[in-house]
């Protein structure tokens, strides 16, 4: 029970790290869209 | 050049050529008395703001549209935009179709100062179909499937009832798997049921919960849904790659599978089928999760960063040359895609891929826990029953017990 536990407490600490990296990585439709003519934020 | 600037035009004109247009609205309902004047002027007979509550006002009143009177505009006929009388040509009557239909299946070049891979597709015309696709028999057969699942399964426990350990207990336990091995199996789990039910509900939400919670209610559920589904994937793949390189040794298939499948794994009947480390079945279900699951992943990435993973073009290109699509009596699938088209190939695909894996995790589920005494140790702890391992993994069972006696590894007293 303590392993799995552990995995389901991994699993969110990996998507918290997920979601850090997410808005670090300049996905976000702003900046992938956006150009110099046309904002988008 | 010129396509554009007949696009230009072609936007422009019919607001230029219309003015002064007005058009009479008979309320749902109403008598010609009734009739209101809607005053189009100031749109160059574009739809006004009155058009628009005129329209809600009808469908607010179980109609589709309201009922116009259009007999002023029917009058003023031949302009751009209005109705034609003459043949059409180039660039003859109110519109230009080869224009329109450049634009509507993405045929012409289009250039935007918007930089995005998708702006220059100014009409989606796969959008409909794929809305409707996602609507209809994704929605229902996705359903079916796993309600049918959840019965057939129901239906197994009442004929069948739980799979006992059926010889005595010799209260000695075998190390199935390992702290690591748990530890990958469970973090493949736990997030393919947070995926499970995030990505039922982004599919089912619309239709299903507004109609209990109102939209102020699903909003944030929807909200949640998708920051669960998008994050929690990572952890789905990186326990996917763990418990393929943990297992897929023992997941090889070999000629024991073969007798296992022929006596249908023994469920049915007396006696128990040799089987090693994984049975057949288990083989079966590791390879399911291993390939579905690496497909969710590849289709799943292709929407997490959208428009940089485009592949179904190059797969539909190879079907093709395959003459798979031709064999089944289909035509060529279709190779020239929008980017938005790849987008909902995608997430059709990961949707029907999802549902297939969450019918065979529901057996999974059940097999290990209600459906089979003595399965769950195999995870919950890690030891099994030594008489559960003989009946159910005898060669494995047997192999494990004749290292552990060998008189070099005997336990120290």
């Amino acid at each position: 029970m303590k392993t799995m536990f552990a995995a389901f407490a991994s699993a969110l600490l990996i998507a918290v790290i997920a979601q850090v990296a997410y808005d670090n990585a300049g996905f976000s439709s702003a900046e992938r869209q956006a150009a110099s003519s046309v904002r988008l934020n | 050049m010129i396509r554009a600037f007949l696009f230009l035009i072609a936007f422009t004109l019919p607001a230029m050529a219309q003015e002064g247009v007005s058009v009479d609205v008979i309320p749902p309902g109403g008598t010609a008395p009734d009739v209101q004047s809607l005053d189009r002027s100031a749109t160059g007979g574009a739809p006004t703001l009155a058009d628009i509550m005129a329209r809600q006002q009808a469908q607010r009143e179980g109609q589709d549209q309201p009922v116009l009177n259009n007999a002023s505009r029917a009058a003023d006929t031949g302009g751009i935009g209005l109705p034609m009388t003459d043949d059409l040509g180039t660039l003859g009557g109110a519109s230009d179709p080869e224009l329109w239909r450049g634009i509507r299946f993405n045929s012409i070049p289009i250039t935007t100062q918007q930089r995005g891979p998708a702006a220059t597709v100014l009409i989606q015309d796969g959008g409909m179909t794929w809305l409707k696709w996602r609507a209809g028999p994704l929605r229902i057969w996705g359903g079916i499937l796993l309600l049918v699942t959840l019965a057939l399964l129901a239906l197994f426990f009442v004929i069948r009832g739980r799979i006992r350990i059926e010889g005595p207990r010799t209260g000695r336990t075998l190390l199935r798997f390992k702290t690591y091995e748990r530890f990958g199996h469970w973090l493949t789990a736990g997030s393919f049921i947070a995926l499970a039910i995030t990505g039922l509900l982004v599919l089912f939400g619309r239709i299903a919960f507004i109609p209990l919670f109102g939209a102020e209610g699903w909003a944030p559920v929807a909200i949640a849904s998708k920051w669960v589904h998008n994050n929690i994937s990572w952890a789905f793949m990186i326990g996917l790659v763990m418990i393929f390189f943990m297992w897929v040794l023992q997941n090889i298939p070999n000629k024991d599978d073969l007798i296992w499948l022929a006596r249908g794994g023994g469920i049915f009947g007396k006696g128990h089928v040799p089987a090693r480390k994984f049975n057949a079945g288990q083989k079966i279900i590791f390879w399911i999760v291993i390939l579905g699951g690496a497909s969710l992943s590849v289709s799943g990435l292709s929407m997490l960063f959208p428009f940089e993973l485009p592949m179904f073009a190059s797969t539909f290109g190879l079907l093709n040359d395959w003459g798979l699509p031709q064999l089944v009596g289909l035509g060529p699938l279709p190779i020239d895609l929008t980017p938005q088209e790849e987008m909902q190939y995608s997430q059709i695909w990961h949707g029907i891929v999802a549902f297939g894996m969450t019918a065979v995790i529901f057996a999974h589920i059940y097999l290990g826990s209600v459906g089979m005494e003595g399965a769950y140790d195999a995870m919950g702890k890690g030891e099994v029953e030594e008489q559960w391992a003989v009946e159910h993994h005898s060669i494995w069972a047997e192999k494990i017990m004749a290292e552990r006696d060998r008189p070099g590894n005997a336990p120290a007293e």
